[in-house]
């Protein structure tokens, strides 16, 4: 444990500047009696002592103390039963594992055991910390890992899997290619809980790569709506870019940046568009983003109701954009902070877009209760609002604003007067008269802001305003503040000629005061006096003087060289020559009025809603959003192949039809994934299995070379267990079906214990690639290894222990027939067609899901189709809602539940339209009255013993020769009925899982092959259901085609 | 331990090192501290490689230079990071952030985590923060992974870890279970992520609480400068199974701009103005809505008010009388008024007809616990308030902060029509109530 003090230092620093610091506060470890009183307890027996330990040292941690050296007593607990004390221990290990990259990786091995657990949910928490422990030597297992659960069946594993791509991208940005694969792989996905997760680790590993999106675009926006709220800002985020490169602009050259055609613009739309000489058309997949996009504006997530309104701002035509201006206003009731980056952007769009928020300008009134840089981005807002029709409103709303006590929001208000006078022409003359009369405010701040907003104000017009220069010249005396007293100065200066009595004797005063002014103060001293001995040297001439030598000995070298250039330019004499005879016209010349303009006014660089647009400068890792490309890319790159199903012709055009109306994410898109997840699992595994065989004797022929060198290195406590070992070995050996072992450029006695260590540990995948193999490095592993190995010997017995008996897991196989529930000759023209989704009924935990289409075969539209409310057989039937009406060549699909009551009785019940009756009937196949579990093999072991004699039927029946591999197997059974596949140690015996859906009852099937006969066994207390099974499976494994 | 391992070299571990270095910048949350009133950091959590706490510094400087704890700026950029907080109990939640990320997408997140926080714990505390740090950081570790939200809904949340109450903090202790709920979430896999499965009550009842806010800036006057309303559906919903329950409305039209929880179909209420939705378990807010601002808003109190200095007297002249107004009759409960008086006053003696009030003199706050207003025998304040000596008479008069309740009424009209359930055949007790409150309701004078 030697080098882990330098480990800890370099690994937890991220820049240069804090690690110093960081390295003297981390060192604030926990007092040696405290850690050693916790190390005792981490290894006692009792669960609870372990657990209370485990919640003193997340307390150090969450302090930020150093707990680091608890790290071996701690990870010792890493495969515990007890789920708290796990978690704790998993808290710990991210903590820490990067800085104890050594003792970390004594833990993979529960994790890579976790990773094939059948439950879903462990196999993700399991790939959640592996791939959140960082350290850099187990990038090849990670990324093994994450392959696999890129092609898991649960969408949740998926998800997971797309997290951890980005965790291993940040650990190894080398991965990326292969990274970007998975990704690829993932975003054909069609789950709504992988969508939002894979699109963050696209944006984060290979944003660039623009072409992965094209034939996921249509598929994302479709899904939008159903992602969950996080997901969703990112992907809108991102679809926003893949937009600005993908259409061309709606906007026309002509409305973008042109306020002063706005309210043309906004009232005439129609005539606009006769005008247009080409017109624009827009991409239906632009509107498609548009369309669905639209909703989320009534989120109550801010952050998706912002995404969605800079979607609008960057992508929208400029007519559409009104939509979002109550969203925005509505989010700013939230909080404070939130508050704070709407009214950033608000500011930005409404310097481009007065219209969009004039209606809405009381909401950006100031209360005396909000923070000041709340305050002041709403005056800037309401600045930006200000025109002919609305400055009075303003200018009054702005007088009580001045008066505020907040000093630093009055003299922002001030500024924000200036502006409304400079670009409203007609308020000048007002403006000014008020701020004048401010000039006798009591605060010093806001007289000092006057000062310097009417020094702006009139150079616009300033031969009109004498009598406020002279004003502010009595004034002089009572202002302390620099730049107020430097603007009245240089007013004096600059209109001495207004003021030819006043500014004289200014000049006299500030003669008097020069050296204890502030240097901005002597700068404008020093130019008066220059003007006013260029056009009134008979009364300055040696009031100047004085103050130029004054200027020569000042210990500022800014105003000794002003002095110095001021001499040279006035005075006239034989070195300056030519240029004195100018100097009237350099320093008199008329100059240009200030323009005041918006601090937002160049904030539209960036995109809204960004970080980089809150701070107005670029944040690292920000990506530009490009603008709209002159001609439009192929729009046939968004195209997807429609693959025809069989059975199902009228499916496809009734789903994308609906699917913009469905709110909740049904069932149908993850069954078609699980489907064609099932199916990749299939091929890979089958060629995987190929390499196996490759490893395995490779792994043979090493280990009986290297076996005996292992066991003589041995220690002696361990030689005990040796022969015991050596049968577990053999045994391990002829399970170890889905290893994969990759072992290159190892030396070999790391190699051979590494053997070892996978027979003993039941290793499921150990991939270890080390390049470097300097001596130090192999004495490193063969340490570790040994480690390992004792360890291992522990942990084999603990596993992950779950309460998952009766646990409903999701379905194996989802069949895409339809059955025909009423045809269209009958139905007059309604056509009616039912699939059992094999999903949990969400309308009552007894029913089963059906999902129904309805089409309108006829030329008129139906009206008010649903199900009568009197149903004939008695069973429970979840109507779906009435539809009220179906137009023609439309169809819709419902879903809807019946309780079958685990009969096969059909239901009978009457579908009605507004005209007609007809009667129809379901007759449910014995298969889809089950729901799949899962268990472990043991458990089913105990329940089938349970459901003996009475309960149990079999049969015995011979195998068509192609039925008699695993998968077809699998396939046959899952395909008859909706049961779930159990785990099996044994080759050649198939265990199926289920229960009936209303009762509840266990149905359990065992396929036992005995070439080249089977039995099928089925175990159940419904014993009509258990022979009705075994019939169908019976028919199904005999039957040869599929 | 057999064997010790033998010391990695230093070249090997500046390879390494480098590695890590130059990682992309990941995005999203790295770190989260939390910062007490007084400026120290009593939690931290790194979702990421460790962050040093001094980057905490960043924001020590903000908070030092911020005249009010609120005038932090929400978003402060430092050389390597970008600290995103927010202020709520007095408790600063400073995230770290390392590259490009939409802050609202941050802030909301830090707010979640407090609302979390305060569900769980009542309060949000520095001290119940430390009483339950166990809880905190099980919950800070579901909520995101690697710095990107994964489980945000209370109901997942609570399914995963069980809340402390006194009753299990005691059976604890004793017995040695824990707060780690024994299953695993399987809401997070299903289609109604955010509603529990397997609920059962055997009281089954729904209760809606309409409450509206009035927003309002009222002039020296007395005349309505801005007035709006701002109202929620706040629901708690006990019932058992999966319940599809249906609201609607009597005068749907008055609701101008709203928001919904995700459980509500957006299709059916664009089509109907009819909420349709399957509940969370327990309680929720439903909707906010925005009542069209054409509506003339009725402002249910009126203030009559002479706040007076005169020049050259150290004394002021302050008077302040409530009455009720447009509050269809209902009566007008719990007004507080509050004002910040200038900072030239010095003392305040009052003397109020009912209720009791305060002065701070140091933060200049007065606030008076009215109560309620009796239309018989108005409530008034009033008395006279000593300025410093010599000082001239301050230039801005104070802004008077109302609030109030007004039990029983919807100020905009708007009335819940009926309540159906569908999917479960039991019969649920069902509940509706209203009220009116005041917002952020401000009279100037």
């Amino acid at each position: 444990m030697l080098g882990m003090s330098a480990n800890s230092v370099s690994y937890n620093e991220q820049g240069s500047v804090e690690s110093g610091v960081d390295a003297a506060q981390e060192n604030s470890s926990i007092p040696g009696s405290f850690s050693s009183d916790l190390k005792e307890m981490l290894e006692s027996n009792k669960e609870s002592l372990k657990l209370e330990a485990m919640k003193r040292i997340v307390g150090l941690i969450a302090k930020g103390k150093n707990a680091s050296e608890l790290f071996p007593a701690v990870v010792k607990n890493v495969a515990s039963k007890n789920i708290e004390l796990k978690k704790l221990v998993y808290v710990y290990l991210v903590r820490y594992a990067e800085e104890q990259q050594d003792l970390a990786l004594l833990s993979i091995s529960t994790f890579q055991r976790a990773l094939k657990d059948p439950n879903q949910l462990i196999r993700a928490s399991a790939l959640r910390v592996l791939s959140s422990i960082r350290v850099p030597i187990i990038v090849p297992i990670m990324m093994l890992a994450i392959k696999e659960a890129a092609t898991d069946l649960s969408p949740y594993v998926r998800k997971t899997a797309a997290h951890a791509i980005q965790k291993l991208y940040s650990l190894d940005p080398d991965q990326k290619e292969h990274l970007i694969e998975v990704i690829e792989k993932l975003l054909k996905d069609k789950s709504t809980l992988v969508a939002g997760s894979v699109v963050m680790a696209f944006e984060e590993v290979c944003p660039d790569r623009i072409d992965l999106i094209h034939k996921n675009y249509r598929k994302l926006c479709n899904l939008l709506v159903d992602v969950e709220e996080w997901g969703q800002v990112v992907i809108i985020h991102m679809l926003t870019r893949y937009a600005r490169t993908q259409f061309v602009s709606p906007w026309r050259e002509d409305a973008m940046f042109d306020e002063n055609n706005e309210k043309a613009f906004y009232d005439s739309e129609e005539e606009r568009k006769v005008e247009q000489t080409k017109p624009y058309i827009m991409d239906p997949d632009h509107r498609l983003l548009l369309r669905n996009t639209k909703p989320l504006l009534q989120s109550r997530n801010t952050a998706v109701v912002m995404a969605v309104s800079q979607l609008y701002w960057h992508l929208a035509p400029k007519h559409e954009l009104s939509i979002i201006t109550k969203s925005l206003v509505r989010l700013l009731r939230s909080h404070r902070e939130v508050q704070y980056v709407v009214l950033q952007n608000i500011a930005t769009m409404s310097i481009q877009r007065k219209g969009m928020f004039e209606p809405f300008m009381k909401s950006f009134y100031v209360r005396s209760t909000d923070a000041t840089h709340i305050k002041t981005l709403k005056l800037e807002i309401l600045t930006n609002l200000a025109n002919e029709a609305n400055i009075s409103t303003i200018l009054r709303e702005f007088q009580t604003y001045v008066k505020s006590q907040d000093k630093a929001f009055a003299a922002a208000t001030i500024q924000a007067i200036g502006r409304c006078a400079t670009n409203i022409s007609e308020v000048t003359d007002t403006c000014l008269n008020g701020l004048v009369l401010l000039l006798s405010n009591r605060d010093e701040t806001v007289v000092a802001e006057s000062v310097v907003v009417i020094k702006k104000l009139l150079q616009t017009q300033p031969s009109q305003h004498s009598d406020i220069i002279k004003h502010m010249a009595k004034l002089f005396d009572n202002i302390t503040v620099p730049m107020a007293r430097a603007s009245i100065l240089w007013l004096m200066g600059e209109y001495c000629e207004h003021v030819p009595k006043i500014a004289p004797d200014v000049l006299r005063k500030m003669a008097k005061t020069f050296t204890n002014e502030e240097d901005i103060v002597k700068l404008q001293i020093v130019n008066l006096a220059a003007k006013l001995y260029l056009t009134n040297s008979k009364q300055t001439k040696l009031l100047t003087q004085y103050i130029l030598n004054l200027g020569k000995y000042d210990q500022n070298y800014d105003i000794r060289d002003r002095t110095r250039f001021i001499r040279q330019l006035i005075v006239p004499n034989e070195k300056s020559g030519a240029l004195s005879k100018y100097a009237r016209r350099i320093l008199m010349a008329p100059k240009p009025a200030p323009v005041l303009q918006s601090a937002f006014k160049d904030r539209d660089r960036f995109q809204l809603g960004t970080l980089s647009h809150t701070l107005n400068s670029q944040a690292s890792g920000y990506l530009e959003l490009s603008d709209w490309p002159a001609v439009a890319p192929d729009q046939s790159v968004r195209n997807v192949e429609v693959v025809k199903e069989a059975g199902a012709p009228a499916l496809r055009k009734s789903k994308t039809a609906k699917s913009n109306e469905k709110f909740y994410s049904d069932s149908e898109e993850e069954e078609e994934e699980e489907e064609e997840g099932s199916s990749s699992e299939g091929s890979s595994s089958s060629s995987s299995e190929e390499s196996v065989s490759e490893s395995e004797s490779e792994e043979n022929s090493d280990d009986s070379n290297k076996s005996s060198s292992s066991q003589s290195e041995k220690s002696s406590s361990e030689s005990d267990s040796e022969k015991k070992k050596k049968t577990l070995k053999n045994k391990k050996l002829q399970q170890q079906k889905p290893d994969i072992l990759i072992i290159t450029y190892l030396p070999p006695q790391i190699m051979q214990k590494t053997l070892l260590l996978i027979i003993m540990t039941k290793y499921i995948l150990i991939h270890i690639v080390l390049s470097i193999s300097t001596q130090f490095f192999v004495n490193c592993m063969c340490s570790l290894l040994h480690l390992c190995v004792f360890l291992a010997c522990q942990f084999d017995v603990v596993s992950w222990h779950v309460h998952v008996s009766l646990q409903a897991s999701s379905p194996v196989f989802v069949p895409e027939t339809s059955h025909e529930l009423l045809h269209r000759m009958t139905g007059k023209g309604l056509s009616a067609q039912y699939r059992f989704t094999r999903q949990p009924c969400i309308y009552g935990n007894s029913m089963v899901s059906l999902q129904l289409t309805l089409s309108n075969s006829s030329d008129q539209a139906l009206e008010n189709i649903h199900i009568s409310e009197k149903s004939s057989t008695g069973q429970n039937i979840h109507r779906f809602n009435a539809i009220e009406r179906l137009e023609p060549q439309a169809s819709v699909t419902v879903s809807m539940g019946v309780d079958f009551n685990d009969s096969t009785q059909a239901a009978n019940f009457q579908l009605c339209t507004k005209e007609d009756e007809f009667s129809v009937s379901i007759q449910p196949a014995v298969g889809e009255l089950l729901l799949p579990i899962t268990m472990s093999e043991a458990d089913f072991t105990k329940e089938q013993g349970k459901l003996m004699g009475m309960n149990e039927s079999s049969a015995t029946i011979t195998m068509t020769p192609e039925n008699v591999s695993s998968q077809s197997v699998n396939r046959k059974v899952v395909s008859v009925a909706n049961i779930g596949v159990i785990p099996s140690s044994q080759e050649n015996i198939y265990r199926f899982a289920g229960k009936t859906v209303s009762s509840g009852s266990l149905v359990l099937v065992s396929v036992a092959l005995k070439d080249p006969d089977a039995v099928i066994t089925i175990n159940t207390e419904k014993t009509v259901i258990g022979s009705m099974l075994l019939r169908q499976f019976k028919t199904a494994l005999t039957n040869s085609c599929p | 331990m057999p064997n010790h391992p033998v010391p990695v070299p230093s070249s090997v571990l500046a390879a390494l090192k480098n590695k890590t270095i130059h990682l992309s910048a990941a995005k999203m949350i790295h770190s989260l501290f939390l910062v007490n009133a007084s400026g120290d950091i009593f939690l931290e959590k790194h979702w990421k490689s460790v962050v040093s706490r001094s980057v905490c510094d960043y924001f020590f400087e903000a908070l030092e230079r911020a005249t009010e704890p609120e005038n932090v700026p929400p978003v402060i950029p430092t050389p390597h990071h970008y600290l995103i907080n927010v202020l709520r109990h007095r408790i600063y939640f400073v995230a770290v952030i390392q590259s490009e990320v939409p802050p609202l997408f941050v802030i909301e997140f830090l707010h979640r985590v407090v609302d979390t926080f305060q569900d769980y714990f009542g309060v949000c505390t520095e001290a119940a923060i430390k009483d339950n740090v166990v809880v905190v950081y099980e919950l800070l570790e579901e909520m995101l992974d690697n710095g990107f939200p994964l489980a945000t809904e209370s109901n997942i949340l609570k399914e995963l870890i069980k809340p402390p109450t006194i009753l299990r903090t005691v059976v604890n202790t004793i017995t040695g279970s824990t707060n780690v709920g024994e299953q695993l979430p399987t809401g997070q896999l299903s289609v109604v992520p955010w509603r529990r499965t397997g609920v059962k009550y055997t009281n089954n009842e729904a209760y809606f609480d309409v409450i509206e806010e009035i927003d309002a800036i009222i002039d020296k006057s007395g005349s309505t400068i801005t007035a709006e309303i701002q109202g929620v559906i706040d629901a708690c919903v006990k019932l058992t199974g999966m319940p599809d329950l249906t609201l609607s409305f009597m005068n749907p039209r008055l609701l101008d701009d709203v928001s919904f929880h995700p459980c509500v179909r957006f299709k059916r209420w664009e089509a109907e103005r009819i909420l349709s939705f399957i509940p969370p378990d327990g309680n929720f807010r439903l909707l906010s809505y925005h009542v069209s601002s054409q509506n003339l808003v009725a402002i249910p109190v009126y203030v009559k008010h002479n706040i007076s200095f005169r020049e050259g007297s150290s004394q002021g002249r302050f008077e302040l009388t409530l009455g009720p107004k447009q509050t269809m009759g209902k009566a007008v409960e719990s007004v507080l008024v509050s004002s910040q008086l200038p900072r030239g006053v010095l003392n305040a003696n009052l003397n109020p007809s009912q209720g009791t009030y305060t002065f701070d003199p140091v933060t200049k706050l007065l606030s008076w616990d009215v109560g309620k207003i009796n239309p018989q025998k108005l409530p008034s304040l009033k008395g006279s308030m000593s300025l410093q000596a010599g000082a001239s008479k301050p230039d801005e008069n104070p802004t008077i902060n109302i609030q109030f309740k007004i039990q029983q009424l919807a100020i905009s009209g708007l009335k819940v029509n009926r309540l159906d359930m569908y999917g479960e055949k039991y019969k649920p007790f069902k509940g509706i109530k209203y009220m009116t409150k005041a917002g952020k309701f401000q009279v100037r004078t």
